[in-house]
């Protein structure tokens, strides 16, 4: 679900001074000792799930990254470190770049549908009446509140061969060589519906985001560019766009990260095929090492794909953390 | 004039495009589910059922162990959202009404914590729980579940707690109550609204979540309604009319949760997603 990085709402975050008059409890020294461990005190569960349920894990994947573990050392149990052989492998194979090549070219063409369409429909949002805003709201969020692996079913059913929809709407507008055309017989078509699938999902989140942030723009801002004798297109790049670039710096990093994790989509649609041809990072790790069983080479190249989603992270915190630092 | 006429018209007419794009795979999948077989393979499409069959939820319901994943799900995901809020009420309280050293470094470590690539550590966490032979159990599923929307959970409600007027629970001590009491009696009551809209994004991606269970249970006991939902297609061969009556009643819980809590959802995401 593409719902999972939301800043809090923001609001004033008042602090209270721990062990001050107000702080309650018994003597006042007992009180300000533990008003000081206090927060810790109540941030420690979170922390230990986060330290044994994602570090862990994460740890786990390097030591494995770095051992020879196929089929016979899983089930025998056996720990074989063979230094950076894996990484060797992995990096001087062509596999391994050609699929990081393919999941940045699919990374960037969807990136690139969804912040441009997403963006038209909120700024399409701002400009309609209101109840066909509202109409156009509610067909946004039923497709965001589509759960994932029931929209990837719909659209395997919307794209089937037989019977399927868009291959009739497609026979019937002159395209006969479309009627019982095969989707997923070929790498392009089978991205093409990733993509459209993709491009579906997340365009709510970005229109109805952007439609929200515009109604934040002060209309005095507007009335000063027309006073100065701006038309729409100006008043648009000089006031709408750097009151939204924020917004649309944080937003298209957000869709970044989502789209190059996008397992799920890629791997229901047509699991990685055909022949191997439209497995993106995640799914090529999954394939390598559990559905070939080298799970040493699997964790290798989930840890390179680790690495490259860090870097995207850094960056997207970096701008997030810019504009809130206030709120900090 | 003309051109006037054009310019109210078009926003409209784009709209009503853009709605019929997105709710057509939405209606289609019901339409679909509804619909005798016959309608459904038909060379032309039908768009409005007319004769409406409870035959394919039928197929769907009667499937092996369809209950199973429906007890599975509902039990991973529910647990899962209950044990992440009170471990998050906790944090988030700390994060949002007091001043300590490392206040900043833990909002940050939760926000990284957010973007953790689960999808590209399944192979390390499949590692951790076959050597802890926990594999086919939900325990290990519960767990990293409730770690995946932990993070959000917390962050989220660290903004409800703190748009939570502070004089309130200031009067609720001058009145005698110890912080505890205040944080239960006053502040809970107000998160209430918070507390639904973070458990619903929450539930979601729990109720969503394949490639994990998809790597650990492998025995159908044990596995939830996304694999099944995935695999359905492997069963029931190309009878779409229980595929998509299978994916609505999948889709039907979320769909439900996010209409009646849209308004809030929406206007709760979006305060968040934008500086005001």
């Amino acid at each position: 679900m593409t719902v999972q990085t939301e800043r809090p709402p923001s609001g004033p975050v008042d602090v209270v001074k721990p062990g001050g008059p107000d702080s309650g409890g018994p003597g006042p020294r007992a009180a300000a000792r533990l008003g000081a461990f206090a927060p810790y005190l109540l941030l420690l569960p979170a922390c230990a799930a986060t330290v044994l349920l994602l570090g862990w894990p994460l740890l786990k994947d390097v030591l494995l990254s770095f051992q020879n573990l196929n089929m016979a050392q899983l089930i025998q149990h056996v720990t074989e470190w063979n230094g950076v052989d894996n990484y060797k492998e992995v990096l001087t194979g062509e596999d391994f770049w050609r699929v990081t090549l393919r999941s940045i070219l699919f990374t960037a063409a969807n990136v690139v549908l969804i912040m441009v369409l997403g963006t038209l429909v909120g700024l399409l949002l701002a400009r309609l009446g209101r109840r066909m805003r509202v109409t156009l709201m509610i067909g946004l969020v039923l497709a965001w509140a589509m759960p994932v692996v029931a929209a990837t079913t719909v659209y395997q059913w919307l794209f089937a061969q037989r019977f399927g929809v868009v291959n009739w709407v497609l026979d019937k507008l002159g395209w006969h060589s479309m009627a019982d055309y095969s989707w997923t017989s070929s790498q392009m078509s089978t991205f093409f519906v990733v993509t459209v699938l993709i491009v579906w999902m997340s365009i709510p989140f970005v229109a109805i985001n952007l439609y929200a942030a515009t109604t934040t723009i002060p209309g005095e801002l507007y009335e000063a560019a027309a006073l100065d004798g701006a038309g729409a297109w100006r008043s648009f790049t000089t006031v709408t766009l750097p009151f939204l670039r924020p917004f649309l710096y944080a937003t298209t990093f957000l869709e970044i990260i989502w789209v190059f994790k996008a397992f799920v989509q890629v791997f229901t649609i047509n699991g990685g095929g055909p022949d191997r041809l439209t497995e993106i990072l995640p799914v090529y790790a999954y394939i390598e090492g559990v559905g070939n069983q080298h799970y040493g080479m699997g964790a290798a190249i989930a840890v390179l794909t680790i690495l490259i989603l860090l870097a995207l992270t850094a960056y997207y915190l970096r701008i997030v953390l810019k504009q809130e630092e206030d709120e900090l | 004039m003309k051109r006037s006429l054009f310019g109210r018209l078009w926003p409209n007419v784009t709209a009503v495009v853009l709605f019929i794009g997105c709710v057509f795979p939405v209606y289609w999948m019901f339409a679909t589910a509804f619909k005798p077989t016959g309608d459904i393979i038909s060379e032309d499409p039908v768009w409005f059922p007319t004769d409406v069959t409870l035959e394919h939820f039928r197929t769907a319901t009667d499937a092996d162990h369809f209950w199973t994943f429906v007890t599975n799900s509902l039990t991973v995901t529910v647990l899962a959202v209950v044990f992440s809020l009170i471990i998050a009420l906790a944090g988030s309280f700390a994060l949002a009404r007091m001043r300590f050293k490392g206040r900043r470094g833990f909002v940050v470590g939760f926000m990284v914590a957010q973007m953790a690539p689960w999808e590209v550590m399944i192979i390390a966490m499949y590692m951790i729980v076959r050597d802890a032979s926990m594999l086919n159990s939900l325990v290990p599923l519960t767990a990293f579940y409730m770690m995946m929307i932990l993070p959000f959970t917390i962050l989220t409600l660290r903004g409800f707690v703190a748009a939570v007027p502070r004089e309130l629970e200031e009067a609720a001590m001058v009145d005698g109550c110890t912080r505890v009491q205040a944080f239960r009696r006053v502040i809970l009551p107000l998160l209430a609204p918070g507390l639904m809209s973070t458990s619903m994004f929450g539930f979601i991606t729990a109720w969503n979540e394949l490639p994990l269970v998809l790597v650990l249970n492998k025995d159908i006991e044990a596995q939830t309604l996304p694999l099944w939902l995935t695999s359905f297609q492997s069963v029931f061969g190309n009878d779409w009319g229980a595929t998509m009556a299978a994916s609505s009643l999948f889709a039907i819980p979320i769909l439900i949760l996010f209409v009646f809590l849209q308004r809030r959802a929406v206007s709760g995401l979006t305060a968040g997603a934008v500086k005001g």
